[in-house]
């Protein structure tokens, strides 16, 4: 494991979820799995000192930098980073809006390919994540219920015979995992069917919620479906219900959505998504609502044939990006809302105009 | 029909399946369907408050949820109130100590008071050792602050002791004896608090 907190390496590369490859890509962005863990010897963490704190962010790192083949991974003390620095990890998604506001000793430990992070001193002592490109639901399982093995085999879990793996909320106790799956679904927003997916989903146990809860950001059509319960189920029933029960159907509804628009009217979609490619490839100065509403539409425009010469890579590299703190870490230097505005421009157009390829990332 | 929060027609009948009586379907505007989508999707504690706060009116008297609310945890020292105000609890004791509490409330959240997923390969301590390791682990905080380093020592044996024995119930059923030796080689915490 190694300490390192130069991020500048990982601003210019995209993690491996945004590849915009894997199952059913097209709608769908990512799979992410999480599980919540408890040390067996220490208070949940708010009931914890500060000492206890800082005991369980050695203790837990002691016990990672023993396991073999961890020697690639890079560990980051979050509490010793700059504010822009935390902003710009949250925003790759790889430690929680709440880690990133807590005080106190917390860490995160970060695979280099971006597909797992393990964030120590998060609403539970331990919050594993792994994220996958596309559907993926069940190697995404495989890979983490690997690394939870790992981290069991060298730290004692809070647990108990008949409610399973303890967490600081009842509604995480039992398995602790949370099935994420992120979703692309603009032609449902269009027509106005997103209320029926709701609706159809009533009585299954999922929540959906809109991506990036950021103030008034645009939400770009995004929206997160999860499993709502944790107890009760084994993981692979749960996996189940979210990968193979509920987001098959919801992409058939946004499958017949596009099919719809299409048959409405070819023309008028085609110059909708034309018009946000020109508005992104020329605009001088732009902000990240604006971009991320454009960007939705590009991303559909390039699924379904319209938009043929951006890669769906580029686009979801693009939506992340063109963010706050990712902006400022490409610039190299703190930027204000209005600079900030001119450099997305800029980026942008360097991006889609196609001076830099989908390969390049700079 | 209107949007429940403003004049605008309510195009987005959004059914929120996370509220704890039920699904419940709000009427809204575009403008506010976003704001609502958008709402921090780690706010449990919401609804498990929500949750408490029906479930206790339903079935105690003021006197008893009065008393109730002073309940602590002589572990963690957390106080049902104190619980049912964040919705986050105190320790792992706490799921012992609060049990019949809370277990109303897991059947509201989870619709089951049984887990059946994955079971750690290490056998897990019992509810008690866990209660024990968290007392033992606040007193040798205190020794060391006092510089009593050789009771702290006592202590950290002791953790250690409790942890081993945790791991060898395991291996004697069906563990990998080498995901037990990981306790061995990464030592105990205690040299972490002093």
């Amino acid at each position: 494991m190694k300490r390192n907190t130069d991020f500048s390496e990982l601003a210019r590369n995209s993690g491996e979820w945004l590849r915009g490859t894997g199952p059913e890509s097209d709608i769908v962005i990512s799979s992410r799995i999480r599980l919540a863990r408890n040390l067996a010897d220490f208070p949940f963490i708010r009931r914890c000192s500060d000492e206890d704190r800082i005991s369980i962010e050695r203790t837990v790192r002691a016990r990672m930098e023993a396991i073999e083949d961890w020697q690639d991974i890079r560990y980051v003390d979050i509490e010793q980073l700059s504010e822009i620095d935390r902003q710009f990890l949250v925003e790759r998604q790889l430690i929680s809006r709440e880690i990133a506001d807590a005080d106190g000793s917390r860490a995160v430990a970060i695979d280099p390919h971006e597909q797992y992070s393990v964030m120590i001193n998060e609403e539970d002592h331990l919050r594993i994540q792994v994220m996958h490109s596309g559907l993926d639901l069940n190697s995404a399982w495989d890979r983490i219920n690997a690394l939870d093995d790992k981290l069991e085999g060298a730290i004692l879990y809070a647990y108990h015979q008949k409610y399973g793996y303890l967490t600081a909320c009842p509604t995480n106790v039992g398995t602790g995992l949370r099935v994420s799956v992120m979703l692309h679904l603009p032609a449902l927003v269009i027509t106005q069917q997103i209320e029926k997916v709701f609706r159809s989903m009533q009585r299954i146990n999922v929540t959906v919620r809109g991506l990036y809860g950021e103030g008034s950001q645009y939400t770009g059509d995004f929206y997160q479906v999860s499993n709502q319960i944790t107890l009760g189920h084994s993981e692979e029933d749960l996996v189940s219900l979210v990968g193979d029960n509920v987001v098959p159907r919801i992409i058939e509804y946004e499958r017949k959505a596009r099919d719809f628009l299409i048959s409405q009217g070819q023309k008028d979609l085609h110059d909708d998504v034309s018009r946000a490619l020109g508005i992104l490839s020329t605009a001088k100065k732009i902000s990240s609502e604006e971009t991320m509403h454009y960007l939705s539409k590009v991303r559909m425009g390039v699924n379904l044939g319209l938009i043929n010469d951006v890669a769906v890579g580029t686009i979801n590299k693009l939506f992340i990006h063109t963010q706050p703190a990712h902006l400022q870490k490409l610039h190299g230097r703190l930027l204000g809302s209005s600079d900030r505005n001119v450099e997305r421009a800029t980026y942008l157009q360097r991006h889609l105009s196609g001076s830099v390829g989908p390969g390049e990332l700079n | 029909m209107k949007c429940q929060y403003c004049e605008k027609p309510a195009t987005f009948h959004i059914t929120e399946l996370t509220e704890p009586n039920g699904p419940q379907v709000m009427h809204l505007c575009e403008e506010h369907a976003r704001g609502f989508l958008q709402k921090d999707s780690s706010s449990p504690a919401v609804s498990v408050a929500g949750a408490l706060a029906k479930q206790l009116n339903l079935g105690q008297t003021k006197k008893e949820l009065a008393e109730l609310d002073q309940k602590e945890c002589p572990v963690c020292g957390i106080s049902f109130f104190e619980f049912r105000n964040t919705g986050r609890l105190g320790c792992p004791y706490d799921y012992t100590h609060f049990e019949s509490d809370l277990e109303p409330l897991l059947t509201n959240i989870h619709d089951s008071l049984e887990h059946c997923g994955k079971k750690p390969r290490r056998a897990a301590a019992s509810a008690d050792s866990q209660a024990t390791m968290i007392q033992l682990r606040r007193e040798m905080e205190e020794a060391v602050e006092r510089e009593d380093y050789e009771r702290a020592s006592e202590i950290r044996d002791e953790l250690k002791q409790i942890e081993d024995a945790s791991s060898k119930d395991t291996s004697a059923k069906d563990v990998n004896p080498a995901d037990t030796g990981g306790t061995d080689t990464s030592g105990t915490e205690s040299g972490d608090a002093s």
